[in-house]
């Protein structure tokens, strides 16, 4: 089960025509999916697009009602492939995931999609994981448009315009016989807002229908002749087809303005920041009129030469805003004005940043410094507002970057991944440094500070994949992580099955967490929880054997001294051959959701129930943070040392802590200090518990008040 | 003029809860009749590190008046934030570092309370961030400033600090809703209602009192007054030892002699006392820097953490009733606790008499035997088996001094203070700082032994830093390295830049 529960929300999903729904952007993507009867859905998770793949599991039921197929896609790859279904049928398709690394994933089968054209109607619905809050490589997914002809939207961030360019996208496609992307940034993602919803609509088609009467035409095989045939109908016939669906249906704008020698062409994303800026310069206002033209491309592939020859006719000069980079579309801009000898000077990246995120502050400084180049007069210094600068100057921000500590992500308090991590540092401390291939997933940030491991991440799954080249040779053996979430999306052939193959003689370590976690704990095919849609429980250390691992070995990462010794084993046993470790642990997100509940209401019962925290004497601790250096978990903090005669803080197990009892094996394992201590505190308990309570503290009480009558008689 | 949205920030950290309260924000606002508009950048930021909701309000009467909607932003913009609301003291610093805190126009509220950060936490000595400095930048920041401890609010009401943020935002002010609709938010969401009700109530109350005063809790504890009469009237006369002392450093080695008798005896208090009077006979006029600095690093040295010591400070009563605070034990709860230690060979050795600790240290075959043995030992202290093993163990207190470890400890101490015995008349801030770096040995097994290596390397440069007059910052400037990293290499890098500087020095004064 997800991280977060889409299960009242969904419910919004049912409204009919002219009800005006409210929430966030992805809900409504998923409502205007429904309002245009798609058929199928499918997709993988990941940030920004986490939720979207949450709202469609909580809405399995009404997707089920409406005769929608909607899958967990094993991998990206997977759901593009899904989108075969359009290519014969008259099927309505979506998918989603995160872009670029999805797409990359995705790639094989987007292209031969693409190539092969589609009859009813194929979207993708990416997640730009682009500036701030991305956790991948900044890449763009413009690129993946341009070089398979695919058609790509970027819908201005306001619920209205994303619900019109689901449904614009799925006539678009059909009208073109393309498949279209549709690209939303991190924010318009999380976005919140009303539209006015339709009545949500049945397919018309089934996969039923498909399946009783299949339909064949090897024009859509990829193999010659037809790719090359399907390589001329793309720019002969799809391209046309598109840009004239893009005319006659209006999917850009234009917005008017006095100012006419000069116009901003921006991309749909980024319309409402620029109006921002706009406003801020003092050449727009609060509701969008602007006194400069906008041309907003609402869709950014392909461009329509002739709404561009409109636009800039007569103007002077012309601001491209376009984020990312290569400036695909300047440049394109400038190829189509000059065939059509339209003289306007573009400008773009001449005067905004060539990379990086465009937010408001950056358009700010573009805008106002494009016109005071080419239009001083669209400009009104009115209310002081043209001239509000950036509060921190360089030198206040180095004072600040001092004063203000840095907050990267980690794992969370009571992460099963910590103490692997923590066992890891101290078998290095033994043998010396190894070379550590990281993966994605929770335990990238392993790559952070405490733990500081890992020396490559060569993307999802493809953890043990990218230690290959150090695979057969002596010495040291390469350690290889892999999440459980990577490894079925691929690493068990990427990965393992490469090692078997090729003869590997290193060590591939698969972290257990037993969810998708990093991206909001989805479920996955290992996953224990029972899931009504889905077939869970299939064993890991089972599928490596199946494909050929010999060495297999498990230890519950809470157990550190096991996963000490089967460490120790797979790196110096003189076995050779590929090695694996699961390393089992449950997402403690997942696992308090699941076990805080049950506790509380076994407590209300009446049921004996012993709830375990840890703690730290700050007496006997010396305030030199080891512990924190080899955990780094969140409740494990410092706080002033209450020793006058000590200053460094001391540590301390704050109320967030969950018992997972990280801190003591650590402090074991690591020989550290004997300072943890895990308090049981035994709720509703049993008579022998009473019993042996009060001859314990009779005891232990006796002896107490004997030594401190002792260290009363000698009292300075 | 046209009318301009509200803007508002939350600065919170990854599962605070800003995301509830940016929900419950929407819903006022909609119920206030205003259109509302939030973001937010969770993804990977929501594992606990700083993330920012951004919101924006309008009055839905104005957008109907003008007949269109406003185009809002998603996200904040320097020097344009109408309201920051921070849920921890760094976090309201990182949103001014973001420029979104301006004098002209925002209202900062921001929690007192730290959370510290990672690199705050992992650093060898201190390396907590100054909230003084932190709150005196919000002050010069912001146009208006609230502050008080929002976490100990939520903590007093069972409740949580997004409700808190809801109530301060409310006693603040700054939105133009009413407060029954605040409260009918938290109604509507009909989770912990009554809990966060009461917190909502009293941040409300506090931030309708709180301005931008806030002064750090003083670091360290306070030293204790020193008293005329000793509690004890055998022990009058090391009072009056200690009242010989210049009154500065009183307070403070009567702590150090109070430690030494906690650790050992009044024998061993007048033992350190002895060692103290020595060095303040090398003390300079109007100073008592070597004084202090020895004080406290002879009193820590003194009460060194051996394992007899350690099973002392665990089998006290105070101890176990400050067990009981700390995981909130209700009174008569069933409470067991559970030792961590994990004695090596070289600690029981250390609790052997010396020639038969330094047997076993050099058996290899024992060696192998004990760790097998000690290894991954659990005490339950709270059972009458267990707690008589530790109780048995701090009882040892009266052979101490016939120990390995008591012999070794004695040993690096005694040559400790010769040293800075030695230095002090040549060069006496050296000598202070030679004091002070006892703060390097500290911790258990490795740790203390890197400590140890370290403090070691330190003694070895006073040769070398007698003879300049920047001998002791130079030092100072070592231990601090050596507290740097866990490796040792800010330590060797200062080393290797103190002896390369060495020689091009002397030229200079030849």
């Amino acid at each position: 089960m997800a991280e977060r529960s889409f299960a009242a929300e969904v419910q919004t999903l049912r409204l009919g025509a002219g009800a005006v729904f409210e929430g966030e952007g992805i809900l409504a993507v998923t409502k205007a999916l429904l309002q245009s009867g798609v058929a199928y859905v499918g997709g993988y998770q990941g940030a920004p697009i986490s939720h979207l793949m949450d709202v469609l599991a909580d809405a399995e039921g009404i997707l089920n009602e409406l005769g929608v197929h909607f899958e967990a896609s094993a991998s990206e790859a997977t759901a593009a492939a899904m989108l075969a279904a359009s290519i014969n049928y008259p099927l309505r398709g979506a998918v989603t995931w995160k872009s670029t690394v999805g797409t990359n994933v995705a790639s094989d089968a987007l292209s031969n999609l693409a190539s092969a054209g589609v009859k009813g109607g194929a979207l993708i619905v990416l997640g730009e994981d682009y500036g701030e809050g991305a956790s991948i490589m900044q890449e763009r997914t413009h690129a993946f448009a341009m070089k398979s002809q695919m058609w790509l939207l970027d819908p201005r961030p306001h619920l209205p315009s994303i619900v019109a360019a689901v449904e614009h996208g799925f006539e678009l496609s059909e009208a073109s016989n393309t498949p279209v992307m549709l690209m939303l940034r991190i924010r318009a993602c999380h976005v919140t807002g009303r539209f006015v919803a339709k009545e949500n609509r049945r397919p018309g088609f089934s996969a039923a229908d498909a399946l009783a009467a299949p339909s064949r035409d090897y024009g859509r095989i990829i193999l010659p002749p037809s790719t090359y045939e399907q390589e001329r109908e793309k720019i002969e016939t799809r391209l046309p087809a598109a840009q004239r669906f893009i005319q006659e249906r209006a999917l850009n704008e234009f917005v008017g303005g006095d100012v006419t020698e000069v116009g901003i062409v921006l991309q749909g994303g980024l319309y409402n920041n620029t109006l921002r800026a706009m406003e801020l310069l003092g050449c727009a206002d609060v509701f969008g009129a602007s006194r400069v033209p906008l041309y907003i491309l609402n869709v950014t592939y392909p461009l329509v030469s002739e709404e561009w020859v409109k636009f800039c006719a007569g103007k002077r000069a012309v601001l491209v805003i376009e984020e990312g980079q290569p400036e695909f579309i300047e440049q394109a801009a400038n190829q189509m004005l000059r065939r059509q000898d339209v003289n306007a000077r573009i400008l773009g990246k001449e005067v905004l940043p060539i990379f990086g995120e465009y937010t408001v502050d950056v358009l700010r400084t573009g805008i106002g410094a494009f016109l005071d180049q080419w239009a001083p007069q669209a400009r009104a210094v009115g209310e002081g507002q043209a001239t509000r600068k950036t509060a921190v100057s360089p030198e206040a921000a180095a004072k600040l970057a001092a004063l203000v500590p840095a907050r990267p992500s980690g794992l969370c308090t009571g992460c099963p991944e910590r103490p692997f991590f923590a066992a890891m540092k101290v078998l290095q401390k033994e043998i010396g440094p190894l070379h550590i291939s990281a993966d994605i997933g929770c335990h990238s940030f392993a790559t952070l500070p405490p733990f500081n491991m890992g020396n490559s991440i060569m993307g999802y799954g493809l953890g043990a994949a990218g230690a290959s080249a150090f695979g057969t040779d002596g010495g040291k053996r390469a350690v290889s992580i892999m999440g459980d979430g990577g490894f079925w999306h691929n690493g068990l052939t990427s990965g393992i099955g490469n090692s078997v193959f090729n003869r590997h003689d290193d060590l591939t370590v698969i972290i257990d967490n037993g969810y998708s976690a990093a991206t909001g704990g989805q479920d996955i095919l290992s996953s224990r929880a029972t899931n009504e849609h889905r077939q869970g429980n299939h064993s890991i250390a089972e599928a490596v054997r199946g494909i050929g691992i010999k060495w297999v070995r498990s230890t519950s990462t809470y157990d550190m001294r096991s996963t000490l010794r089967v460490l120790r084993e797979a790196l110096h046993t003189p076995e050779r051959g590929p090695k694996v470790i699961v390393a089992d642990g449950e997402c403690q997100l997942n696992r308090q959701r699941r076990v805080r509940p049950l506790v509380r209401k076994a407590i209300e019962q009446g049921k004996r129930v012993v709830r375990e925290r840890f703690g730290v004497d700050p007496d006997t601790c010396t305030g030199d943070h080891s512990c924190i250096r080899l955990s780094g978990c969140p409740s494990l903090t410092v706080k002033d040392n209450p020793d006058p005669l000590r200053s460094d803080p001391v540590a301390h197990v704050d109320n967030s802590c969950v018992g997972c009892g990280v801190c003591g094996e650590v402090a074991d394992a690591a020989v550290l200090c004997p300072s943890f201590y895990r308090a049981e505190l035994i709720h509703n308990p049993s008579l022998w518990d009473r019993f042996a309570g009060l001859v314990r503290s009779g005891v232990i009480g006796f002896l107490q008040r004997r030594s401190e009558r002792r260290r009363l008689r000698i009292a300075l | 003029m046209t009318e301009r949205p509200f803007k508002l920030t939350i600065a919170a950290l990854g599962g605070q809860g800003g995301g509830v309260l940016t929900q419950w924000l929407v819903d006022l606002a909609k119920a206030e009749d205003y259109l509302a508009q939030s973001t937010s950048v969770p993804g990977v930021a929501q594992r606990t590190g700083a993330t920012v909701y951004y919101l924006e309000f309008f009055p839905r009467a104005a957008a109907e008046r003008a007949g269109r909607e406003p185009v809002m932003a998603l996200m904040p913009v320097p020097g344009d934030v109408d309201c920051v609301i921070a849920s921890e003291l760094a976090e309201a610093g990182r949103a001014i570092q973001r420029g979104l805190v301006t004098r002209e126009r925002t209202t900062l509220i921001a929690s007192t309370h730290r959370s510290y950060a990672i690199a705050e936490k992992s650093a060898l000595g201190s390396g907590i961030a100054d909230s003084d400095a932190l709150a005196k930048l919000a002050r010069n920041s912001a146009k208006r400033l609230l502050l008080f401890d929002m976490e100990a609010t939520a903590e007093r009401n069972g409740s949580v600090i997004s409700a808190v943020l809801l109530g301060a935002l409310c006693g603040s002010g700054v939105l133009p809703f009413r407060k029954g609709a605040f409260e009918q938010v938290i109604r509507s969401s009909g989770l912990a209602v009554e809990a966060n009700l009461r917190a909502f109530e009293e941040a409300n109350q506090l931030a309708q009192r709180a301005d931008g005063s806030f002064t750090a809790a003083a670091k360290g504890a306070p030293l204790p007054p020193v008293p005329a009469t000793a509690r004890t009237p055998a022990l009058q006369g090391l009072l009056e030892r200690i009242h010989r002392l210049p009154p500065a450093v009183q307070a403070v080695v009567l702590e150090g002699a109070r430690r030494a008798i906690d650790f050992q005896d009044g024998r061993y208090a007048a033992l350190y006392l002895d060692r103290l009077e020595k060095v303040a006979a090398l003390e300079q006029a109007g100073s008592v820097a070597l004084l202090e600095a020895s004080a406290r690093g002879l009193a820590l040295w003194m009460s060194f953490e051996d394992t007899i010591r350690v099973a002392d400070l665990k089998t006290r009563g105070s101890r176990f009733t400050r067990v009981r605070e700390e995981v909130r034990a209700p009174p008569g709860q069933l409470l067991g606790i559970t030792e961590f230690m994990k004695p090596r060979v070289e600690e029981l050795a250390g609790t052997m008499p010396v020639a038969v600790g330094r047997w076993m240290l050099a058996s290899q075959r024992l060696r192998r035997l004990l760790s097998g043995a000690t290894s991954g030992r659990q005490i339950r202290t709270s059972t009458v088996s267990g707690f008589l093993l530790l109780y048995g163990l701090s009882g040892l207190r009266r052979w101490r001094r016939g120990t390995l470890r008591y012999y070794e400890e004695n040993a690096r101490i005694v040559a400790w203070l010769a040293c800075i015995g030695s230095t002090a008349a040549v060069n006496y801030p050296l000598a202070v700082e030679l004091a002070r770096a006892q703060r390097l040995v500290k911790g258990y097994g490795e740790t203390y032994e890197h400590g140890w290596r370290s403090f070691q390397l330190l003694l070895q440069q006073v040769p070398v830093l007698e003879p300049r007059s920047d001998g002791g910052a130079q030092l100072a400037l070592l231990a601090e390295a050596a507290l740097a990293d866990e490796e040792g290499l800010a330590l060797r890098g200062a080393l290797l830049a103190l002896h390369a500087a060495a020689p091009a020095r002397q030229v200079a004064t030849a």
